[in-house]
């Protein structure tokens, strides 16, 4: 692909753009200087929204609002649509890219958290070819994936969900599009009224969006009574290590945390079987 | 149907709701804001910044950056002493007050971090910031004084030596009696305060454009500000150029808040980079750079006590503000004010008699403090307001009944508040009554009560206040400092009828121009449609004070409204000899000069432009028509055009969270005479929003090192 020859030819000292919502503010801030940007919105490989058997693929230029909107989205991989309306404002929404959030990896971003809630897989281009990277294994640290230098974010693979998966999104923020304290995306596959698997991720709690297992443990094959959502609340206290922050101290996050999963497992229980 | 009114008499724009006419061009990208002026041979200006709160400049080493692409200048703080006299934020009624003397850029060492250090000049912004980068300064760092306590230490390093210690100004007020009061009073109520220091955070930042033209001289700053001649002023005297030569443009702006009208450093050093370079040099803030040089406010910590007797009639207040300003005050309105009205507003709206008060101001290793919307008021209100709740508390009364009961009645005017501010006129009881009917006070209580059983929590709160506005010369002008209480405006009739008006307020968004010219519009006589307002440019309008502090419908709108008159009665005189009428038995409306009894139109006002411009040889001899008229007002007997009014809150919590969701806010507000509506609703709901920011939102904070620790809006 000529944008990752482009990256070759510039040596180390390049950049990818596509909506600029991360890398300009950085820019602008000089935290960032590379002698090159690498325009990659125009390349049609890296556009669409198809659906694949039981997968559906999200080409990593699909803009924000996009996702908002998207009817396959919303039937297919509903946490994006309902964690969209809470990524930041319409400005940056029409700009930003799907891709663009999930390989800047931020910790606060709802939608790598939610990629990992889905169980997406990350299809990533190198000159070699392409590979696919499970969200488990994608997001390594702190605005760290797995992407290599130079390798570019191609599509997301979601798999679709199905009628006995139950999904929920909940978020704590000062203020509607600001980072959250606190967030939350739950997709739960329910069979005979208990929890058959249950993926629990949290943003804006550790470098990383981070899976709540204990929690998750807590809740494998029961039903969600009050019994069950106040385990699951135990052991999330145990999943999390939010880190020191002057304004919302680790024990602030992990009791919002508590409160948020308590509130989310709720929806699910009352969410039609 | 609804019912002919006042309103719908020809002219009637006084009171009526029209939407500014700026608005359209604004919303059509068509706004001429510093940012958007581009002057021929421009070059920008870009500043190295102290990573220190405290520090000595050892060493400046700017010959990369001389040597970086495109760069025509590098500036230190020697560079701009040659040209620049030093300035001292000091005001003489402020007794004792200190402040050392500042420069454009500091020569020795730096006293707050972010503070420039040195002027990076090149063709374009991103070029100086990149030589920016390569200026190497070597600092020796001092110990940053940072605390208000510690400031006061006996062993605090002092940031200026020269004035002895950190202390900036000691006030004091006692009307005596307090500690009898106290010792015998059936109820003391006592709290310590903590208010952060806030910002504007404007959406268009500090930006400036100076252009010195050494053919004339000349010097030519295109200025966001809300008070061009005051800079003019300052421009002229720092730098040495004559006042009639130095021109200060304000083109649109995009809020200010206060933030606007004090000295900045960058914007002083400006000034003389174009001096130094003969060519024009823009200067914008970043968002980062606005918030370690724009002016902070509040940081107080007030210690307050309350007495009153057992049925809760409140007796007297004790009061001790420490407010930490930053290295120096602020010029030229200083860091003062803010903690003089803190302590002076303390219990405004109430009666009691006994009042003690102590203010300390302190110079810190912070950005300098100054005047930001509602100078001192939310900490005065919310000490009061709170102490008064307590009292209630305490004697088991209703938050509206306490206020009832020690309110100063309506009828008690003229009246003065043991601080020493005098009210001609206030309303704190008929305002208590509105806010209770349009809320349902009785209806909430109500709710609230049956909600907290579902385990809802609800709050309802309310606060009463006084007001400072319209400041007369017994503010500025008898402390020394060269800010006009006075407004003037020029207004003229053109060839066609249409009507100029060039007035020394200005628009900084909020609709200043709207106002003008619908009082203009309806005392002379003529359509809103024709007449053309214009403001902010030194060059053009007279000298006057601008706005802030409320006075730009209060100062400046009694202006446009005498030179109105003033211009009607020269145009009447014409009218009468053109139609060989008497002047009192004529008036205008709608652009023609009517009869005044039967409102019949006699002549059109352009015909009489028309016969006094260009055929005054068919008037009757002696007669030189004056279609232009200067006039000038300043407020008289009171210092402050006091105002009051009362808000009410209501709100929910979520008492797993924290978080609080803001049910419904009421604001009642005495603003006298509403010449717009429509205007007056936005101003108080984004003074609403305002201070709902900062109280929920909303704080500069530091580190003990004495740096931002929040320095941009992602934080």
């Amino acid at each position: 692909m000529e944008a990752l020859d482009a990256y070759e030819q510039a040596g180390s000292d390049a950049s990818y753009i596509a909506g600029g919502q991360s890398l300009v503010p950085a820019l602008a801030l000089r935290l960032q200087a590379p002698d090159v940007l690498i325009d990659i919105a125009h390349i049609p490989d890296l556009r669409g929204i198809e659906l694949k058997g039981n997968w559906l693929r999200i080409g990593a230029l699909t803009r924000h609002a996009e996702v908002l909107a998207h009817p396959l989205i919303r039937q297919h991989a509903p946490l994006y649509s309902d964690a969209a309306p809470h990524v930041a404002h319409p400005a940056i929404r029409n700009k930003g890219t799907l891709g663009g959030s999930i390989a800047h990896a931020d910790p606060a971003s709802e939608f790598p958290a939610m990629t990992l809630a889905l169980g997406a897989e990350l299809e990533i281009a190198n000159r070699n070819g392409t590979r696919r990277v499970a969200a488990d294994a994608f997001f390594v640290d702190l605005f760290q994936t797995a992407i290599e230098p130079g390798e570019l974010l191609v599509a997301i693979h979601v798999p679709v969900v199905n009628a006995n998966h139950r999904w929920a999104f909940h978020e704590l923020a000062r203020r509607r599009g600001d980072y959250a304290l606190v967030g939350c995306g739950i997709l739960a596959d329910v069979i005979d009224g208990a929890i058959a698997q249950i993926r629990i991720v949290f943003f804006s709690v550790g470098n990383t969006p981070v899976r709540a297992a204990k929690a998750e443990h807590a809740l494998i094959g029961r039903v969600i009574d009050a019994d069950a959502i106040a385990a699951a609340q135990a052991a999330v206290i145990h999943d999390l290590d939010p880190p020191e922050d002057e304004n919302v101290p680790p024990a602030m996050r992990r009791q919002l945390a508590r409160v948020v999963l308590g509130r989310l497992l709720g929806d699910i229980a009352r969410q039609a079987p | 149907m609804t019912a002919i009114t006042a309103l719908d008499r020809p002219n009637s724009y006084i009171g009526r709701s029209v939407p500014r006419p700026n608005a359209k061009r604004l919303l059509a990208g068509r706004g001429r804001y510093v940012t958007d002026i581009v002057l021929p041979r421009m070059l920008h200006g870009a500043y190295v910044r102290s990573p220190y709160a405290h520090a000595r400049i050892v060493a400046i080493n700017a010959d990369e950056a001389r040597a970086a692409p495109g760069v025509r200048l590098v500036a230190i703080g020697e560079d701009l002493a040659k040209l620049c006299t030093p300035w001292v934020g000091t005001m003489d009624h402020f007794k004792g007050m200190k402040s050392p003397p500042q420069l454009p850029l500091p020569i020795d060492k730096v006293v707050w971090a972010g503070q420039a250090v040195v002027a990076v000049v090149a063709d374009t912004r991103a070029l100086a910031e990149d030589a920016a980068e390569l200026v190497a300064i070597e600092f020796d760092e001092l110990p940053a004084v940072v605390d208000i306590d510690a400031a006061r230490g006996p062993d605090a390093p002092v940031i200026s030596p020269e004035l002895g210690s950190n202390l900036c100004f000691h006030g004091k007020i006692d009307t005596g009696g307090v500690e009898d009061v106290f010792a015998g009073a059936a109820h003391v109520v006592e709290e310590e305060f903590l208010f952060g220091r806030h910002t504007a955070v404007t959406m268009e930042p500090r930006a400036i454009i100076a252009d010195y033209d050494a053919s004339e001289p000349k010097l030519t700053v295109h200025h966001a500000t809300q008070t061009p001649y005051q800079f003019q002023d300052i421009y002229a005297r720092h730098y040495g150029i004559p006042e009639a030569c130095v021109r200060v443009i304000a083109p649109d702006i995009g809020g200010s808040f206060g933030m606007k009208l004090h000295m900045y450093h960058e914007d002083m050093a400006v000034v003389g980079l174009s001096i130094m370079l003969e060519r024009p040099v823009k200067y914008v803030a970043d968002r980062m750079e606005s918030f370690v040089s724009d002016i902070h406010a509040r940081d107080h910590r007030v210690r307050a006590r309350m007495a009153a007797d057992a049925d809760g009639n409140i007796l007297a207040m004790d009061v001790e503000d420490v407010t930490g300003i930053g290295a120096f005050s602020a010029y030229p309105r200083t860091s003062v004010v803010e903690g003089n009205q803190v302590y002076r507003l303390m219990g405004a709206p109430y009666t009691f008699k006994n009042y003690r008060a102590d203010l300390q101001v302190v110079f810190q290793n912070k950005v300098q403090m100054s005047q930001y919307r509602a100078v001192g008021h939310p900490v005065a209100c919310t000490v009061t307001e709170r102490l008064v709740d307590m009292i209630a508390a305490k004697t088991s009364r209703d938050v509206f009944d306490i206020r009832s009961g020690n309110l100063i009645p309506d009828d008690a005017y003229p009246c003065a508040s043991p601080t020493g501010y005098k009210f001609e006129s206030l309303s704190h009881h008929a305002c208590l009554a509105k806010i209770r009917a349009l809320m349902d006070y009785d209806g909430l209580r109500a709710e609230q009560a049956a909600l907290r059983k579902q385990g809802i929590h609800r709050g309802i709160g309310i606060a009463s206040f006084v007001e400072i506005t319209n400041p007369s010369p017994a503010f500025y002008g008898v402390g020394g400092v060269r800010i006009s209480s006075q407004d003037g405006a020029i207004i003229k009739i053109t060839p066609s009828g249409d009507v100029r008006c060039l007035i020394s307020i200005t628009e900084l968004g909020q609709g200043t121009e709207t106002i003008v010219g619908q009082i203009v519009a309806e005392h002379l006589g003529v359509d809103r449609e024709r007449i053309k307002v214009i403001t902010g440019d030194t060059e053009t309008t007279p000298h006057g004070g601008a706005t802030y502090a409320c006075r730009g419908a209060g100062i400046g709108g009694e202006t446009a409204l005498q030179a109105a008159k003033k211009l009607k009665a020269n145009v009447l005189a014409v009218a009468a000899a053109i139609l060989q009428d008497e002047p009192d038995r004529l008036d205008m409306e709608a652009g023609w000069i009517v009869d005044a009894a039967s409102r019949q139109q006699r002549i059109e006002l352009a015909e009489i432009a028309r016969i006094a411009y260009f055929r005054s040889d068919t008037l009757p001899p002696g007669t030189q028509s004056q279609l232009s008229v200067a006039h000038h007002y300043a407020p008289e007997g009171y210092p402050f055009a006091f105002t009051n009014g009362v808000q009410a809150c209501h709100l929910e919590l979520d008492v797993e969270t924290g978080f609080v969701k803001l049910l419904k806010m009421w604001v009642v507000e005495d603003c006298g005479r509403v010449i717009n509506p429509l205007l007056v609703d936005e101003q108080i709901r984004g003074g609403v929003v305002q201070g709902l920011g900062a109280a929920f939102f909303e704080e500069c904070t530091y580190g003990d090192s004495g740096q931002l620790t929040n320095g941009s809006l992602a934080d």
